[in-house]
């Protein structure tokens, strides 16, 4: 009995999956990975790369923290944001990176707050998670062969 | 009796005030289908948070006990937080009156001193006028309220509520029962009373069985914050799509009178011309008959 897994966030349902084979995501305490007949799990979720497979067949998302929550084969993600690898626009996420590195420097001056400080951090992670993602999309794309997950 | 120039000119009038209102009929006509679309894609998320909470609140430590989460604790209640969720604007009939009276009889009903946030510029204005303390307002969210900006909303009041200020928040909106029905409903915020599980069977079987990664509590302390979170949001969410839908029925109602009233005008214009045609009839008739005899 294959998993059935269901990404949505706040606005909208990401994904809708049946059959899938194996489910890797970014809990809180490390990568874990789902297989059919995982025993009923509620965890938190990190920034990071969730990918799943169905045979040859792999989707990855970038996750902005969240929940998972799995019971009786059924996956079920509560993210507070999520994107299909592809649909993150490189150039948008590439000048995102910038402009938070930008802040980031200028952040040893002492007029700039904590909060500040810890927004354009919280930028930038999420900048550098959205580049990975649609970076390892494209290698894929490029050699046409699924890769081992993970790394 | 008006002249016919008079006539004229009112009939004029109301029909160019027609033409103002179907136009605005028909704006808020497709505003409210996208706000209803907005509200309902939000739906899934806030039904497995809800689904997951209640399983959840079956294995945290809960609110009897000592170490549970600030959220579900109840206190003695001195002073009392009310979100108050209301449009920017006018001309959606009776929308605004039934929630600023809602929001006035639910002042009045409490012991406590009441601190209100204001969401939209109807509720800031009347809770100004009935001399409520308004702590915060928002104003200008727009038709289709974004999530980041509720979300700010959202934390002002967890905000308020850790630091101590209130006791206990109430969230205030126009619920969407249907196009031509609106309700204003009062529901508790905080502290949150975690929806129960199916049964005792159930959640005894979730205690002993779930796996809670770092632990319950853990997992708690960050789902407690989104749930607060998303009852906001939604609670935003229905109101402009209240509002859209109320405005929608009362342009129709204003453009279906103004339509009445232009038939009637039209009417006594048309009577009022014949008789003058009539008048000056006799009077040729009369003037002819006078020269030939």
């Amino acid at each position: 009995m294959p998993l059935s897994v269901e990404i949505v966030t706040a606005e909208r349902v990401v994904r809708t999956e049946e059959a899938v084979d194996v489910l890797i995501a970014p809990g809180s305490e490390g990568q874990l990975a789902i297989l059919p007949r995982h025993a009923p799990l509620m965890t938190t979720l990190e920034y990071g790369e969730l990918v799943f497979r169905r045979g040859a067949e792999e989707s990855v998302f970038a996750i902005e923290r969240g929940f998972l929550e799995v019971r009786d084969n059924r996956v079920t993600v509560l993210a507070d944001a999520a994107e299909a690898a592809d649909e993150i626009d490189v150039d948008r996420a590439e000048q995102a990176r910038q402009r938070a590195e930008a802040r980031l420097r200028e952040g040893h001056e002492p007029d700039m707050g904590d909060t500040d400080l810890a927004r354009a951090r919280a930028a930038m992670q999420r900048a550098l998670l959205r580049l990975r993602v649609a970076e390892r999309r494209r290698r894929r794309a490029a050699t046409g062969a699924p890769r081992p997950v993970g790394g | 009796m008006p002249t016919i120039q008079q006539l004229r000119r009112r009939i004029g009038s109301v029909r160019s005030t027609a033409k103002i209102t179907n136009a605005l009929q028909l704006v808020a006509a497709s505003k409210m289908r996208r706000a209803q679309e907005r509200a309902t894609e939000g739906r899934p998320y806030a039904e497995k948070l809800q689904l997951v909470l209640s399983s959840l609140a079956a294995a945290a430590p809960g609110a009897e006990e000592e170490d549970s989460h600030p959220f579900l604790r109840q206190r003695p209640v001195e002073a009392v937080g009310f979100l108050h969720i209301t449009p920017d604007r006018g001309l959606c009939g009776a929308l605004n009156a039934n929630l600023n009276g809602a929001a006035g009889g639910f002042v009045n009903g409490q012991e406590a001193p009441v601190a209100a946030i204001a969401v939209g510029r109807k509720g800031r204005e009347f809770l100004t006028r009935a001399r409520v303390r308004v702590a915060a307002e928002f104003t200008d969210l727009g038709d289709y309220p974004a999530l980041n900006e509720t979300r700010a909303i959202a934390r002002l009041a967890m905000d308020d509520y850790l630091a101590g200020e209130v006791d206990r928040v109430y969230l205030g909106f126009a619920e969407f029962v249907n196009t031509v029905n609106q309700r204003p409903v009062v529901r508790q915020l905080l502290p949150v009373e975690p929806p129960a599980p199916e049964s005792e069977a159930a959640a005894e079987a979730l205690r002993r069985e779930y796996l809670f990664e770092p632990d319950p509590a853990r997992v708690f302390e960050r789902l407690l914050p989104r749930y607060v979170e998303m009852q906001v949001h939604a609670a935003v969410l229905e109101s402009a799509a209240s509002e859209q839908s109320a405005r929608m029925v009362a342009m129709k109602n204003a453009t279906d009178n103004a339509n009445e009233i232009e038939r009637e005008l039209t009417l006594t214009y048309n009577k009022a011309r014949q008789e003058q045609i009539t008048t000056e009839l006799l009077d040729i008739v009369g003037g002819a008959e006078a020269v030939s005899g």
